[in-house]
């Protein structure tokens, strides 16, 4: 099994979960998170003084699935999420030790 | 058909209209005298007061709104506290030292409000109110004052040494200064024989923005600059706090004001006119100032600019006519953005959320402007200004703030000291980054996951 981790634009979300869906990949969990990376931040005013601000809001989608769909999912999140400029985002492939479903205590492949 | 009956009851019906025909009229309806007490004027400085106790939460949101989030109930505290506080002392003895009669301070006499009932105040300050209720529109604003000093501290001060502090300064500050300019016998109040400097001051110049802006610098100076502050960017958690609690400032203002003329009519008319037109246009000339200085005008400006222009139409509000406020207001908020962003930059203080800035300056423009606008044909029981051909009150003016400015300062760097001394002004660096509401109240703003 894969894990993704995703990086992405915030206003990219329901493409990229409906992306997601259309492959069949029904569980995700989403957090908000701040990054700083190529995409420049901005400089805001605070009365007489100037501050950058380099973190910029983000959204972290995390995603396990069976590694015979993980190749599809990353292009699907590519091809959704992309706009061409700095701050698209990235995706991080880990392996996935076990997957163990609470409710009911399937494991493996059937937990996802 | 018994007709006898109708004769009998239309008789006793006779009877009983002669007898209350006649009825002797109690004697003490015919000596009755028309009471002073206008209604009008009592139900608007009742409400005047209540108004103007709202700009005190409403001073608790604007701080709150520019304090980082976990300093936002400790700084809002700061206000709320001070409603408490200020007013059991005022009932105790804080109001005879203001108002009661006497050259320095008004002394004891009225102490327990003795003295203080439902007639009209003895000395004529305001003839046609309880003098409960002047006492009661009085204690808003002894609160208030306290509470605009806070700004200058936020962050860093302990809440017990603030406690000791605002207790000191509202008793050895605050009342003597209301005396001074508006208690019978006191040494700047326009028109009384005990005054040595007669300053025109309607609604609290001096006496509310000038003492709490150069109090605050002082404190500001005592206290030291918070931890980062130039070097990481410390900035507002929630302007939309601050916004709302601008419109609440700028609506209990009204009372502020226009309840200064101590009676329902013309003048509290006019006050409350120029009182809205002046932070009108200082709303829009400080964001003019920041649009052209900084590129874009940002909300923060446009509200602290409506605020700068109500402390700088306070002493003038009740002399001034709205063509005058307009200036006022427009002045004002030019001056009090330089002193917020080029003249604090340039200086290095850390007067967290501007008092000095707005108010103590705003407050020292306001009154060097009244001597110049006020006419007597907005206010007969004033004066005229310099632009009415009379450069005497401008002198007065300038003699009164600067006489202010040391009182205060003198004042408030004693009463710092002795609080530093006794109790140590300052949060411990650990507690001061855990924040306020942690370190000083066990608390907790924003529980959104609760």
């Amino acid at each position: 099994m894969k894990k993704l981790e995703c990086i992405i634009r915030p206003s990219k979300l329901e493409e990229v979960k409906e992306a997601l869906q259309e492959l069949g990949v029904s569980g995700m969990t989403v957090s908000e998170v701040r990054g700083v990376g190529r995409q420049a931040g901005h400089t805001e005013f605070y009365r007489g003084s100037e501050y950058k601000v380099d973190f910029v809001p983000k959204l972290r989608i995390e995603v396990v699935l069976p590694d015979e769909l993980y190749l599809q999912a990353v292009e699907a999140i590519t091809r959704t999420a992309k706009t061409g400029k700095f701050g698209d985002g990235k995706i991080f492939v880990y392996e996935v030790a076990e997957a163990i479903r609470i409710r009911t205590g399937d494991k493996g492949a059937h937990a996802i | 058909m018994p007709s006898h009956n109708v004769c009998r009851h239309l008789r006793l019906f006779g009877l009983l209209s002669v007898f209350f025909l006649i009825r002797p009229l109690p004697l003490f309806s015919l000596q009755m005298e028309a009471s002073p007490i206008d209604p009008g004027d009592t139900a608007w400085l009742l409400t005047s007061a209540a108004f103007v106790l709202l700009m005190t939460p409403g001073l608790a949101l604007f701080y709150a709104g520019m304090v980082r989030r976990k300093n936002v109930l400790g700084t809002m505290m700061h206000s709320f506290i001070m409603i408490g506080l200020v007013s059991v002392l005022w009932a105790l003895f804080g109001y005879s030292l203001a108002f009661h009669e006497g050259t320095f301070w008004g002394g004891f006499a009225w102490s327990f409000l003795n003295g203080v009932g439902m007639d009209p105040d003895p000395y004529g300050y305001a003839g046609t109110i309880p003098h409960q209720v002047f006492m009661a529109f009085q204690l808003m604003f002894a609160i208030i004052t306290p509470a605009l000093i806070t700004g200058a501290f936020a962050e860093r001060m302990k809440f017990s040494a603030m406690l000791l502090f605002m207790g000191l300064w509202t008793i050895f500050i605050y009342d003597p200064l209301a005396h001074a300019v508006w208690g019978k016998g006191g040494w700047l109040r326009f028109g009384d024989p005990g005054a040595i400097v007669g300053a025109l001051d309607f609604a609290g110049g001096t006496v509310v923005h000038i003492s709490s802006g150069v109090s605050a610098l002082v404190v500001a100076l005592m206290i030291g600059k918070r931890i980062g502050f130039g070097k990481e960017p410390i900035i507002p958690h929630n302007l939309t706090l601050s916004i709302t609690g601008a419109g609440i400032l700028w609506f209990g203002w009204f009372g502020f004001n226009a309840g200064s003329a101590l009676g329902s009519g013309g003048l509290a008319a006019s006050a409350f006119i120029v009182t809205h037109f002046a932070a009108a246009a200082a709303t829009l000339s400080w964001s003019l100032a920041e649009w052209l200085a900084r590129g874009k005008p940002s909300a923060l400006g446009a509200i602290s600019g409506a605020v700068a222009g109500l402390v700088a139409i306070t002493p003038a509000s009740g002399f001034v006519t709205p063509m005058a406020s307009l200036v006022i207001g427009a002045v004002a908020g030019v001056v009090c953005f330089w002193a917020v962003t080029s003249l604090k930059a340039k200086l290095g203080y850390d007067d967290s959320l501007d008092v000095f800035g707005v108010h103590g300056v705003g407050g020292t423009t306001g009154a060097i402007l009244t001597g110049i606008f006020a006419t007597t044909t907005v206010n007969p029981g004033g004066a005229d200004g310099l632009f009415y051909g009379n450069a005497g009150q401008l002198g007065n003016q300038i003699i009164a703030v600067a006489a202010t400015w040391i009182f205060v300062g003198l004042g408030s760097f004693g009463i710092a000291k002795i609080v530093d001394i006794t109790v140590g002004l300052r949060v411990t660096s650990e507690q001061e980054v855990a924040g306020l509401d942690q370190s000083q109240h066990g608390e907790s703003g924003y529980n959104l996951e609760a």
